[in-house]
């Protein structure tokens, strides 16, 4: 089997789906020429996620990522959700297929992407090197890449 | 998903496993017959047979190598007949499709470049076996054509004649697309190539065994197919060379297949191919006539479905053959919702390619990444009934608009603000 049970249960089950009209920050990566798109909506109260929701245009391994990597913010203080990396999504879904790790990694920007929309929004100054792009989960010159 | 192991440490057949689990409302409907087909009861008999019956190895010279020899000696009759090849001898067992495309088309340039023609006319959709066969043949000095499809996947005759050089040694087409299913007009390139000297080749590993082959009639120079497209087991195919193409050697070592083709003949996987293409071309008029009209209720079932392209032209396409864009959503989601609903199909998206781009038949075709992202191919075969086109009929609609809904782009797709040229 390409995926393991955790990645199939979350990709045929996807957590906190859906679009939220009223959110307090949006974090959109990817783009459909690559053949995914995440967009991930966090409400904020006191400096906690008490709501998140996404929606997914990709693969099975994008919609399961974006699933788990809700999953694990939620409820959380904004500083923690900051911390998630790919590396715990992918763990916490009992591994990826090595040409599906992008997947993970467009979880932990799509996160990441909604806090700096919430900060922005709020007037919260925050470190710019926080939010450095690494490049990944980017459409480059001829073609997709991210290794 | 873990598939139980039997005794024998062989899985068990998905088929049976569903109905074992008292899952039997759940249907189960095969419909990548364009990847592989299931071995046909004939051919696995065969195949058994020829086990037990011409073990021997067929170089020998004793009685059970020559049991052997005869065995093959029949199936080369068989295949030659059911292409209409003058000759069984013009018949070479090979590996598969692949070896037999990558043989064809390093003679046909080995040929050319004895008389100093290094030009390779081919097309922008062929397998890969062809496409980066011709690159390899690039890096060595030969130019390659490779011709476009346009929006409906065919090439034509004059494509071919047009780009025909003073310095071309070779052309090759397939004889229907594997993806789209769209079928070239073989005979027409045929007597152009004929016509100005030019070897010509085909890969016709979709078309046989589901389309009239006549080499002959067709002026095809080489030709390639793989057993398992047509009921027969995998690992065997063969390559018809015309009388006079002096076939180049893959794979050195032995006196096999006139010396043109070493190692011991995979025995009963011949037969059973020999076995499997006469059965397949014996009911090919009736079998098509049924999947053409399942064909064309999916085409237009499926393309009732809003923001939805019909990939390749509608009439000359193989008659199993459905291969639809949904824009908006990705072909690997929608292929793994399809399997838990018991559909089996397959998608030319980027992550089902194994690739970071999308198919490059659809690319051909000038659809946009992002729509080429979001294909299905269903190819059917003889066992799918009017019952398997109504529950896919039921079901994908289904899934596609699942996926729409849970997608970022489609809210925005449906209102027009993105559109894709198509």
């Amino acid at each position: 089997m390409l995926y393991s049970e955790k990645v199939m249960d979350h990709f045929t089950h996807p957590r906190n789906v859906g679009k939220m009209d009223d959110a307090d920050g949006v974090g959109e990566v990817g783009n459909a020429k690559c053949g995914d798109i995440m967009k991930i909506y966090i409400k904020v109260r006191d400096g906690i996620i008490v709501d998140v929701k996404f929606n997914t245009f990709g693969c099975g391994s994008a919609i399961a990522t974006s699933s788990m990597a809700t999953e694990m913010i939620m409820g959380k203080p904004i500083e923690e959700a900051l911390q998630l990396s790919n590396k715990a999504v992918v763990e916490a879904l009992d591994g990826l297929p090595a040409h599906k790790i992008h997947c993970s990694v467009l979880a932990e920007e799509a996160v990441r992407a909604a806090v700096k929309n919430y900060y922005d929004r709020n007037g919260i100054s925050y470190d710019p090197e926080l939010f450095k792009e690494n490049g990944c989960a980017h459409c480059h010159e001829g073609g997709c890449s991210c290794d | 998903m873990i598939i139980p192991v039997k005794e024998s440490g062989l899985p068990e057949c998905p088929q049976k496993r569903i109905s074992n689990k008292g899952m039997k409302h759940m249907r189960m409907i095969y419909a990548d017959n364009a990847a592989t087909t299931p071995v046909s009861a004939t051919a696995r008999r065969v195949f058994l047979e020829t086990m037990d019956a011409a073990w021997g190895n067929p170089s020998s010279l004793h009685t059970v190598g020559q049991t052997a020899a005869e065995v093959l000696l029949k199936a080369r009759q068989d295949i030659a007949k059911c292409i209409g090849a003058q000759r069984e001898r013009e018949i070479y067992f090979t590996s598969g499709g692949s070896e037999a495309d990558n043989q064809a088309l390093l003679t046909g340039a080995m040929m050319g470049k004895k008389k100093g023609k290094t030009h390779i006319i081919s097309t922008k959709f062929e397998h890969h076996a062809v496409l980066h066969a011709l690159k390899r043949l690039e890096k060595e000095g030969f130019q390659v054509t490779l011709l476009d499809v346009g929006r409906n996947g065919l090439v034509t005759a004059q494509q071919v004649e047009d780009a025909i050089r003073e310095d071309t040694c070779m052309v090759s087409v397939m004889f229907a697309n594997n993806e789209i299913g769209t079928i070239q007009p073989i005979a027409e390139i045929g007597e152009v190539c004929r016509k100005h000297k030019v070897i010509f080749h085909t890969d016709a590993v979709q078309a046989a065994g589901h389309l009239p082959i006549d080499v002959q009639a067709m002026n095809i120079d080489m030709l390639s197919l793989s057993g398992h497209k047509f009921g027969a087991p995998k690992g065997v195919g063969a390559l018809y060379a015309r009388t006079g193409v002096w076939l180049t050697n893959l794979i050195e070592g032995g006196a096999q297949e006139r010396g043109r083709r070493a190692g011991t003949e995979n025995v009963p996987g011949i037969a059973a191919m020999a076995a499997a293409l006469v059965e397949s071309c014996a009911h090919m008029e009736e079998v098509g006539a049924k999947l053409t009209a399942m064909r064309d209720n999916l085409l237009e079932g499926l393309s009732k479905i809003p923001l939805t392209i019909i990939n390749g032209d509608t009439k000359s396409r193989l008659p199993g053959n459905v291969n639809i864009c949904f824009q908006g959503i990705e072909g690997e989601s929608l292929l793994l919702l399809l399997d838990a609903k018991g559909i089996q199909a397959s998608s030319g998206s980027a992550c089902t390619s194994g690739s970071l781009d999308p198919s490059h038949v659809l690319l051909s075709l000038g659809l946009p990444h992002e729509v080429a992202h979001g294909s299905l191919r269903l190819s059917l075969s003889n066992d799918n009934t009017a019952e398997d086109v109504e529950y896919m009929l039921r079901e994908i609609p289904q899934v596609v608009a699942y996926l729409r809904s849970i997608s970022p782009v489609w809210e925005a797709i449906e209102k027009g603000e993105i559109h894709y040229a198509v």
